[in-house]
Formats: structure tokens, C-alpha cells, sequence
């Protein structure tokens, strides 16, 4: 049950992007397409996976033992570029249009403070190893689903007749806040 | 040689006498017995607060197509029925100048920044009661019962036990102006039914997925049917034409996701009620679903092409 909970927090209740505000970059910058934000949202959701796991291993087997927390940010950081060079190798070799697609937001993953202070969320809500892979997964799969619900209105409205000066990123920021505003009801959810 | 004119038009070719006009006329007629209960039940308050609300949707409507210099719809009767909607899901006391704010921004920013109505993603009435509940918690919040304006808790807030069935269906508790009666709510459904406005997939969707929670979690499912703003919602928000999606299993999902987010919210959540943040979350879904319940072309089989 506890894991439910923390499943859906990070999915719903407290999502990365419409409740925190973190990971706003790829959030604008991907949403252009449901495809590419689909699979910008499934690479960084492996990327959180996997990082809120390794992570969590350095923080407990290495960092503190040695008295070393004050290195935490840059071990973090350190893992999650690798974990994204392996993402990106990958879609190089197995699907070249989505890594066309998805530019310089690729690398740019890396500096996404979603995966950091989800990594730092982890340790600093003192998770176990399990809750700290599902804390990941949740956050991975609501930063897909906000992702992907941005990029689905912002291809419908492709030919909408939308003011000049809000054409672009304009409009995305309004849809954005709205869209946080429809996320503010899941409020309460779970403690 | 004379120029020959050939003429190419997409599909659809047959055409019926619904226009954009109509329909916003019929849901307007359909309101009728909701706007009477609400001034039946609130006096002055309901009539303040929808006369209010529409006027200022229609202005603001104005104001941005004269600014940015484009043709007037104001005749469709979209924007009134967007702020005659508004109007009925406050609270009777909600100061006049919050009522002209969200209804302002109701139009504005939910549905002319976005080039109109067709294009606007979210319900528009609901953007406005989103934006209010989210600016003004407590004016928007602080009900009373209806004919004396004593302060009273809705029944969402007091719970099953101590409401009455026959009340929550003619309306007699406390609520939004346009919400507490069940009665008024289903005879405008039935006429917009009738008239073929209204798909029933969406209702119906909804109030199987708040039935089979109901029973699932062991609450009353008839006092959560005709509670809060279940019954208005489902019939005069989720079945807006422009925000709800196209394909019979998407209206079927959407309903049913509607349905589900709502009882989740209601049970679980911090909010009393949950419909407005439901149908705003499946609008959102609304283009996904369109995309991934496209029906199969007529001719084409079952991945015939691999």
C-alpha cells in the first residue's frame, strides 16, 4: 500500500512538472509533437528509474559511510549524465528519427532538475531501495503523462487562430497553467 | 479556351440544419428549467449573478475581437452560454466583481487566446470556476440554504447519513445556484437528448464509473449521483461539442475517466468536489483519446498492411 501511495504522488498528486515546476525546459521545448514527447518522456523516465536506483546505492553505500554527503550533488549529477549518454547511444543506433527528433533535448536530460531532485527527494524522504525505484517510475510516468497531454493540445492547435504575440511558447505557458490548475484538484490526495 | 472551374470539397457532403447558432440555442432552452429553479430557490442572488456573468462573457468577447480586429461572433451565442453556465455554478454569495472576474477570465484566457471557439481546449465556464475556487477559496466556498440565506454546509460536506433523497432531487439544499436540482438539470438533458445535442455515451459514462465506485468503496451511489455538481456537469459541461472527443470509445473513456476522477477527488481528495478538475483533466486527454480511438477506415483490414 505504501508503495501505491508513493507511486501515485509522484504521478499525480505532487507530478513533477505541473505540481513542483521542475523539468519546465523539455516540458516546452519537446511538446511539439505526441511522438517525440512520448518518447522523451520514456527516455527520461528510464533515466529517472535507473538513477533513482544507483543513486540511492551511492547515497547509502558510499557517501555516508564515508562522510561524504556534501559530494552529493555532483555524484548524482555524474550518474545521471552517464545514464543519459547510454540513453542517447541507444536511440542513435535503434531509432534515428526520434533522436532527430528530439535534438538537444536529449543531452539536455542530463540537466533536467527533475531527475536530480528527484534523486535528492529520495534520499531526503529517507526511502528504502524499492521505494526509491517506484518514487522514480512514478515521477517518470507523470512527467510522461504531462508531457504527452501538452503535446496532444498543442498539435490541435496548429491551425488555431491564435494571437501573434502568443503564438509558440506563448500559448504553451497558458496551456501549462491551466493544465496545473486542472492537476491542483488531486490536492490532498494522499498525505 | 474558356477556363474550366472545377470545384473540390472535402468531405463531410451531406449537411443537416444544425449551425453553431442552434446549438447554442438549444442548450440555452435547456438551461431554462435550471436558470428557474436557481431564481426559485436563491431569488435576487441567481439573477445578479447570471446576468452579471453573461454580460460580462459577451463584453469581453467584444472587447477582444474589436482589438484584434476580427469579425464579431458574439451572434453564435457561444459566449453567452459560456457565462450563462458560469453563472450557475457559483455560490449565491460570491461578491459581484469576483463573478465579472471569472467570467472575464473565463473567456479570455479560456477560450479567446486561443483563437475561439473550436479551438479551445478546456471548457471555458470551467476555467473560470477553476480560476475563481483557486483565487478565492473561501468566497467560493461559503454556502447557504436556499429561500433564507443562513449559512449551511452542502451535502457533499455534512455525507450521505444526513441527507435527504428527495431534497438532493428537487434541490432544496445548499449549493452552486444552478446545481442543487436534480429535477431541472434532467428535464434540460432530456430536451437537449431529444433535440440530439447531447450524446448520451458521455452521461452515461459517468455515471456508471461514479455508480461502480459508489459501490465499490460501500457509499450510497444515488446520493453521489445527485450531489455537488455531478448531474449539471455531466449533462452541461462534459458534453461540450468543442472539448470532448469525436469517436464513440473515446466519449465512452472520457466519461468513464470523468466518472472515476470525480469519486477519487470526492473520496480521497482535499477538495469536497472534484467535477470541475475531472472534466478539465479528461479535456486535456481529450485530443489523445481522439487520437487513439480513431476507428478503422471501412475497407481496411485488421493490420492488413504487414
Amino acid at each position: 500500500m505504501n508503495l501505491f501511495v508513493i507511486l501515485l504522488s509522484a504521478l499525480l498528486v505532487n507530478n513533477f512538472v505541473l505540481v513542483r515546476f521542475l523539468g519546465i525546459c523539455p516540458f516546452l521545448g519537446v511538446s511539439k509533437q505526441v511522438e517525440s514527447a512520448l518518447g522523451m518522456g520514456l527516455a527520461t523516465t528510464f533515466v529517472m528509474v535507473v538513477a533513482s536506483a544507483v543513486t540511492w546505492l551511492i547515497q547509502w553505500f558510499i557517501l555516508e559511510p564515508f562522510g561524504l554527503p556534501f559530494l552529493q550533488n555532483m555524484a548524482f549529477i555524474l550518474v545521471i549524465a552517464s545514464m543519459v549518454q547510454l540513453v542517447e547511444m541507444f536511440l542513435h543506433k535503434t531509432s534515428p528519427g526520434l533522436y532527430q527528433a528530439m535534438g538537444i533535448f536529449l543531452p539536455l536530460i542530463t540537466t533536467n532538475c527533475a531527475i536530480l531532485g528527484l534523486a535528492i527527494m529520495a534520499v531526503q524522504g529517507a526511502y528504502s531501495f524499492i521505494e526509491s525505484v517506484v518514487f522514480g517510475l512514478g515521477g517518470g510516468l507523470g512527467f510522461t503523462l504531462a508531457l504527452i497531454l501538452l503535446a496532444g493540445i498543442r498539435e490541435e492547435l496548429k491551425f488555431a487562430d491564435i494571437p501573434k504575440p502568443l503564438q509558440g511558447a506563448g500559448i504553451a505557458f497558458i496551456i501549462a497553467g491551466l493544465l496545473s490548475l486542472a492537476f491542483s484538484g488531486f490536492a490532498g490526495l494522499v498525505s | 479556351m474558356e477556363e474550366l472551374k472545377l470545384i473540390v470539397t472535402p468531405s463531410p457532403h451531406i449537411r443537416d440544419d444544425d449551425s453553431t447558432q442552434s446549438i447554442m440555442f438549444n442548450v440555452l432552452v435547456a438551461l431554462l428549467p435550471v436558470f428557474a429553479a436557481a431564481v426559485y430557490f436563491y431569488r435576487l442572488d441567481a439573477l445578479r449573478l447570471v446576468i452579471l456573468s453573461a454580460g460580462a462573457a459577451v463584453a469581453t468577447e467584444v472587447t477582444f475581437q474589436r482589438v484584434r480586429q476580427k469579425p464579431l461572433t458574439i451572434w453564435d451565442g457561444s459566449a453567452l452560454v459560456t457565462g450563462v453556465l458560469l453563472g450557475l455554478i457559483v455560490p449565491p454569495s460570491l461578491p459581484s466583481w469576483m463573478m465579472v472576474l471569472g467570467s472575464v477570465f473565463a473567456i479570455a484566457i479560456g477560450k479567446q487566446v486561443f483563437g475561439g471557439l473550436g479551438y479551445n481546449p478546456f471548457n471555458p465556464a470551467l476555467v473560470g470556476r477553476a480560476f475563481l475556487t483557486a483565487s478565492f477559496a473561501l468566497a467560493m466556498t461559503v454556502w447557504h440554504s436556499p429561500f433564507d440565506a443562513v449559512s449551511s454546509a452542502t451535502p457533499l460536506a455534512l455525507g450521505a447519513a444526513r441527507s435527504n433523497i428527495p431534497d438532493l432531487f428537487f434541490g432544496s439544499v445548499a449549493g452552486s445556484i444552478g446545481e442543487t436540482s436534480a429535477l431541472a438539470i434532467l428535464l434540460g438533458g432530456i430536451y437537449l437528448f431529444y433535440k440530439g445535442t447531447l450524446d448520451y455515451r458521455i452521461p452515461l459514462g459517468i455515471f456508471a464509473a461514479v455508480v461502480a465506485v459508489s459501490i465499490l468503496t460501500g457509499q450510497d451511489p444515488v446520493f453521489h449521483l445527485l450531489s455537488g455538481s455531478l448531474l449539471f456537469g455531466a449533462i452541461f459541461m462534459a458534453t461540450d461539442l468543442v472539448t470532448s472527443p469525436v469517436t464513440n470509445w473515446g466519449r465512452w473513456i472520457f466519461g468513464a475517466g470523468i466518472g472515476f476522477i470525480i469519486m477519487l477527488i470526492r473520496i480521497w481528495g482535499s477538495y469536497p468536489e472534484g467535477v470541475t478538475f475531472a472534466i478539465l483533466l479528461m479535456n486535456a486527454a481529450t485530443p489523445l483519446l481522439n487520437r487513439w480511438t480513431r476507428p478503422r477506415i471501412y475497407g481496411q483490414g485488421v493490420k492488413a498492411n504487414e
